[in-house]
């Protein structure tokens, strides 16, 4: 968390709300994207940016910071709609969202945007950068962790395995890895594209320290993030949060093929009005 | 399928080189382990200097570094994806790291790590890889033809092909010197000792004239170089006049060297590198010289287009043109 925590900050639900308005305002920018994404990993981002980890946002680079690897690039909307909230990127940036010389392209990348630290895009990246980062910052005598958020679909891929092993066997306490498991990819629902259950037994049979818990409640994931944090073992940590695709926007949870979402453009400030509804509720 | 190779009668039979076999000729002057060696020497200064291998430390001589500095080695396994990866992780982090495994796994199988990771993000991480080119009689494995062409085609990478063991002593503190990727090919074990002789100094990006000649003018790299060297001797023996112009740094390419060398009027201009025909030293030469107006009479010596075989490589450096005798045979024939 930033440094300078108020008495009157907004409450974590407070900053869910406001990452998935700002991601909906994105998407209405462009009238497409991972939208669905980006509302079901919004609670995980609320509460790694604002409850678990500690940055400078007038200070992206700050030396001490924790590192936050975004494997899969195509939710970079989600990433810059939590970076706009922690004040890293300005608010303003957000109309210029996937055009032109913007900051903020479409699949994340690490030499357009502050706070973004890596370039995703081709899945299954992150978690091997994340060894090395861990690795390097153990050498340095860091206490900064590094943060990686992938998908389910990424599991598919098998360097996420390798780099798993390998985390496992340098004892990387300092790594957190977060799994969105929102059982969608390109082609249909995860779990039909490549089976990888039980998740949690081959984790734990990989030598991490596991929780799994429903991330879209927010009480859950923070519990899981304190226990990732205070573990005590030698071991790097999981995080595996089971989401559901379009989350706060009656709409688009209903909506089928939501791995990469049209939106008409009247339909945006419906998105945002149910969002609203729901949080009044 | 490919052609049996025959015995020939009265020669002894030669068996297949072991992977780590030296390509040192019987009798030659070598030097052990200069990479090994030459980054154990950089790394007293240097302490971001870390070394990273997946499962091939002994065979890159990584494993000299290892026993000088054990806490600044890393070993990452067998899995070339995750090795590139956590090396740009610990680039990130402000280390340097060398990461070895084999030319053929680092160009083939990791190559959207090194391009996604390293190259994009231009991270310092120098990769060096043992086994460039012909260089290994095991077949297509672990021979990597291509790998020049694969990374001269990457944004950001630089690409050097040394020819000896001197070269590569100087090499590791130049490409330190460097901040950016760059792709290294590596002689190991007991590496031939050739520029010693040539009082010769290596400078990133920079070609070296090593002998100058009327007639041929043979602009090579890596191992083909000492062979261009060798063959420009029994050339002279015959009479016939062979400069040659050592490029070890492939990208960025040395053009003023290349074209103020090929510009010289009445020279058979001979490419020889140890890869494919395709896409490495000699279409680059061809390509600078067609751009920049300059028409010399144009010889490539390089491996064909094919699935090498196995065997011993003094029978595949034969077989595919590129031993000394092969180079002095061309060109004798293409001066004809």
């Amino acid at each position: 968390m930033s440094t300078n925590t108020l008495v009157n900050a907004p409450t974590l639900a407070q900053r869910a709300r406001n990452i998935r308005r700002n991601a909906l305002r994105m998407g209405e920018v462009q009238g497409q994207g991972y939208i669905a994404q980006a509302l079901d990993i919004s609670d995980v981002l609320a509460v790694a940016y604002f409850h678990a980890m500690r940055y400078r946002p007038e200070e992206p680079t700050w030396e001490d910071r924790d590192r936050f690897l975004l494997s899969n690039g195509h939710y970079a909307i989600a990433l810059y709609a939590a970076l706009i909230e922690a004040g890293i990127i300005p608010e303003a940036e957000l109309e210029t969202y996937g055009f032109d010389e913007s900051r903020l392209p479409m699949s994340g990348m690490a030499s357009y945007t502050p706070g973004m630290e890596m370039s995703g895009g081709s899945l299954g990246l992150g978690l091997s950068i994340a060894v090395g980062m861990g690795l390097g910052l153990k050498r340095k005598g860091s206490k900064s962790r590094v943060f990686t958020l992938f998908s389910d679909g990424e599991l598919d891929e098998g360097s996420k395995w390798e780099a798993m092993m390998s985390a496992a066997h340098h004892k990387l306490d300092n790594l957190i890895a977060i799994i969105d498991v929102n059982n969608q990819q390109a082609d249909g629902p995860s779990k039909q594209m490549m089976g990888f259950e039980p998740l949690v037994d081959k984790l734990e049979a990989f030598g991490w320290f596991v929780r799994r818990v429903d991330g879209n409640d927010l009480g859950a994931v923070l519990a899981a993030f304190d226990a990732a944090i205070s573990h005590s073992e030698p071991q790097p940590r999981v995080i595996v949060a089971d989401t559901l695709m379009g989350k706060g926007v009656p709409f688009l949870e209903r909506r089928e093929k939501n791995h990469f979402i049209r939106v008409e453009p009247h339909e945006w400030q419906l998105a945002l009005a149910e969002l609203d509804a729901g949080d009044r509720s | 399928m490919k052609s049996p190779m025959s015995a020939t009668p009265g020669k002894p039979r030669l068996t297949t080189s072991a992977m780590i076999a030296s390509i040192a000729a019987e009798g030659q002057k070598t030097k052990p382990a200069p990479f090994g060696n030459a980054l154990v020497e950089l790394a007293r200064s240097r302490p971001e200097v870390v070394g990273l291998t997946a499962d091939l430390g002994k065979y890159t001589d990584l494993h000299i570094f290892a026993r000088a500095f054990p806490d600044r080695y890393y070993q990452m396994g067998m899995a070339e994806q995750l090795l590139y990866g956590a090396a740009s992780g610990m680039a990130a982090e402000g280390f340097m790291p060398f990461a070895t495994t084999y030319a053929v796994f680092a160009s083939r199988r990791a190559y959207d790590f090194i391009h996604q990771t390293i190259a994009e993000e231009d991270r310092n991480v120098k990769i060096v890889c043992a086994l460039p080119g012909l260089t290994s009689g095991y077949g297509p494995s672990h021979q990597a033809a291509e790998d020049l062409a694969l990374f001269r085609a990457m944004p950001n990478m630089t690409v050097i092909d040394p020819c000896d063991a001197h070269e590569i002593e100087q090499i590791v503190p130049a490409i330190a010197a460097h901040h950016g990727p760059v792709y290294m090919r590596l002689l190991r074990g007991q590496v031939p000792l050739v520029l010693d002789e040539y009082n010769y100094q290596f400078q990133l990006g920079k070609a070296s004239l090593l002998r100058d000649g009327r007639e041929v003018l043979i602009i090579s790299s890596g191992i083909m170089t000492m062979r261009a060297l060798e063959a420009a001797k029994e050339l002279a023996g015959d009479s016939v006049d062979a400069a040659v112009l050592h490029v070890p740094t492939i990208k960025p390419l040395d053009h003023e060297a290349i074209l103020r060398e090929a510009g010289k009027p009445g020279r058979l201009v001979v490419v020889a590198e140890n890869h494919t025909i395709i896409g490495g030293l000699g279409e680059a030469v061809a390509a600078l010289l067609m751009r920049s107006g300059v028409h010399a009479t144009f010889r490539q010596i390089a491996l064909p287009d094919e699935f090498l075989a196995a065997g011993a490589l003094p029978t595949l450096h034969d077989r595919y043109g590129i031993s000394t005798a092969e180079v002095t045979r061309q060109i004798k024939g293409w001066l004809r």
